[in-house]
């Protein structure tokens, strides 16, 4: 078994061993633990500092993305001498710095169906600090075909989710979610915004429900789904059984392999990544900023629609070229503003969101609709840089 | 018969309230809640299908709802 707390962990650790509830054992068992973090972003900064802190042996960290400046108000693993770094690195050097008895171990690829099964294998416990349905999906259904439990957290503008699925006897996320939302039904945290501080939260909770599930003490949130209000500062609780006609962990689950989880979240082929460029429809209809520019100053009688978030579209927008604003939540009960006779261009921040609803509008008997290429973002790129980037 | 609903995050956007009273006829189950509130209340954005609680507790949609029961709509959020 472990070896016994050296002198320095012995002082390290002080406040946990006079707990009878953590002590030397259970502090041996915090060393013995292993525990996977799914994203080193706004959940998984707070979660891995406070593993660390109290001296999970070792912890993997999935991610494959590069620190952003709009990272840096809730990522806290992250320095703003970090931006352009792999999260990776800098959240290894975060976590060492604050424990060096825990080995940190870097995945810093995109978490997908060919690598889940083999990575989940090789830890106790799973956090899920995830940005996105299709990894949330993918997740649930290995840690469900590898026995590992998972601490679950989502976030969004205010509001956070925390739970703790597939444990033994307990649900799954397919039990509350059996089916993704609709693409597009829910913003990302970049189309939604989201208040520093409550990842800050969710992210503890994530780390003490892991710690409670090591040391076996308190009662756990398996079962149980935590809803918080970080404005009106309440938490909710929602009994959540395991469902014996649960796809993934009922009592006949159909199923027995990891799948394509794009494709099972109606993201066909392309990546629902927030600073995506990439539009999700290949068959939607796109214009340049350039040509689109050209034909403006030509004169050309063209409808601009802008599906951002208020505050995106105050940032800064099209209006000068007569561009509308209406949400991307709010077309389907406001598409009737939109001329279907007249020419439509479609534009949001990178191209994702707008490229929806163009094929939306198309879908509605649009007959000439166009996503602009790279949003507002291209528009800053190479049309006019007083329109700021986000 | 009256029922309470709870809304929370993308529900809460979409309705703009935290909370909605629904009259409902006698023997009517969570879906039809749900259609009520789609089509009578006009809130046509809520899915037609989302996951909800009945009392604090997670139910099928099928699930019989009584006079004064309070049903959460929870929704999906991926944000990390």
């Amino acid at each position: 078994m472990t070896a016994t707390l050296t002198p320095p962990e012995l002082q390290r650790y002080a406040r946990h061993l006079i707990l009878p509830e953590v002590g030397i054992a259970g502090q041996e068992r915090l060393r013995g633990a292993s525990v996977l973090l799914i994203g080193a972003g706004g959940l998984g900064s707070p979660a891995a500092l406070y593993l660390a802190a109290a001296g999970i042996g070792r912890i993997g960290i999935v991610d494959d993305d590069v620190v952003d400046a709009t990272n840096l108000q809730r990522q806290i693993l992250h320095a703003t001498g970090d931006v352009g770094r792999r999260k990776a690195d800098s959240a290894r050097e975060r976590v060492t710095a604050a424990n060096p008895h825990v080995e940190v171990e870097l995945h810093p690829f995109r978490l997908d169906s060919s690598n889940a099964l083999e990575i989940f294998s090789r830890y106790d416990l799973v956090v899920d600090g995830s940005d996105n349905f299709p990894t949330r999906y993918l997740v649930n259904d290995a840690a469900v075909l590898t026995g590992r439990t998972v601490v679950y957290g989502s976030i969004q503008r205010f509001e956070g989710q925390c739970s703790v699925f597939g444990a033994p006897g307990g649900p799954c996320y397919r039990c509350l979610f059996a089916d993704p939302p609709p693409a597009g039904l829910v913003p990302s945290c970049a189309e939604a915004g989201v208040l520093g501080v409550l990842p800050g939260i969710i992210g503890t909770l994530q780390a003490l429900e892991v710690i409670k599930q090591i040391l076996g003490i308190g009662e756990s949130l398996v079962g149980r789904l935590l809803l918080f209000d970080a404005l009106a500062l309440r938490f909710r609780e929602i009994q959540l059984p395991r469902d014996p006609a649960c796809p993934a962990c009922g009592d006949e689950p159909t199923i027995d392999a990891l799948i394509d989880y794009q494709d099972f979240c109606g993201l066909s082929g392309s990546q629902e990544n927030d600073d995506s460029g990439d539009t999700m429809q290949d068959e939607i209809p796109e214009i340049s900023v350039l040509d689109l520019k050209e034909r403006l100053d030509r004169g050309d009688s063209i409808t601009l629609v802008d599906v951002r978030e208020p505050g995106e579209w105050e940032m800064g927008n099209l209006a000068d070229h007569g561009a509308v604003h209406i949400p991307m939540g709010e077309v389907p009960d406001r598409a009737d503003e939109i001329d279907p006779e007249s020419e439509v261009v479609v534009y949001c921040r990178s191209g994702a969101r707008s490229a929806q609803v163009a094929g939306f509008l198309l879908e509605r008997g649009y007959e000439r609709v166009h996503n602009m290429e790279g949003g507002i973002l291209a528009w800053s790129d190479e049309i006019d840089s007083s329109i700021p980037k986000y | 018969m009256k029922v309470q609903v709870l809304l929370f995050a993308a529900f809460r956007e979409m309705t703009g309230a935290e909370t909605l009273s629904a009259d409902l006829p006698p023997a009517s189950t969570a879906r039809d809640l749900i259609s009520h509130l789609r089509t009578e209340m006009g809130h046509s954005r809520i899915p037609p299908a989302p996951a909800v609680a009945v009392n604090a507790r997670h139910a099928p949609l099928d699930t019989p709802l009584s006079d004064g029961d309070e049903v959460a709509l929870i929704p999906p959020v991926a944000g990390g």
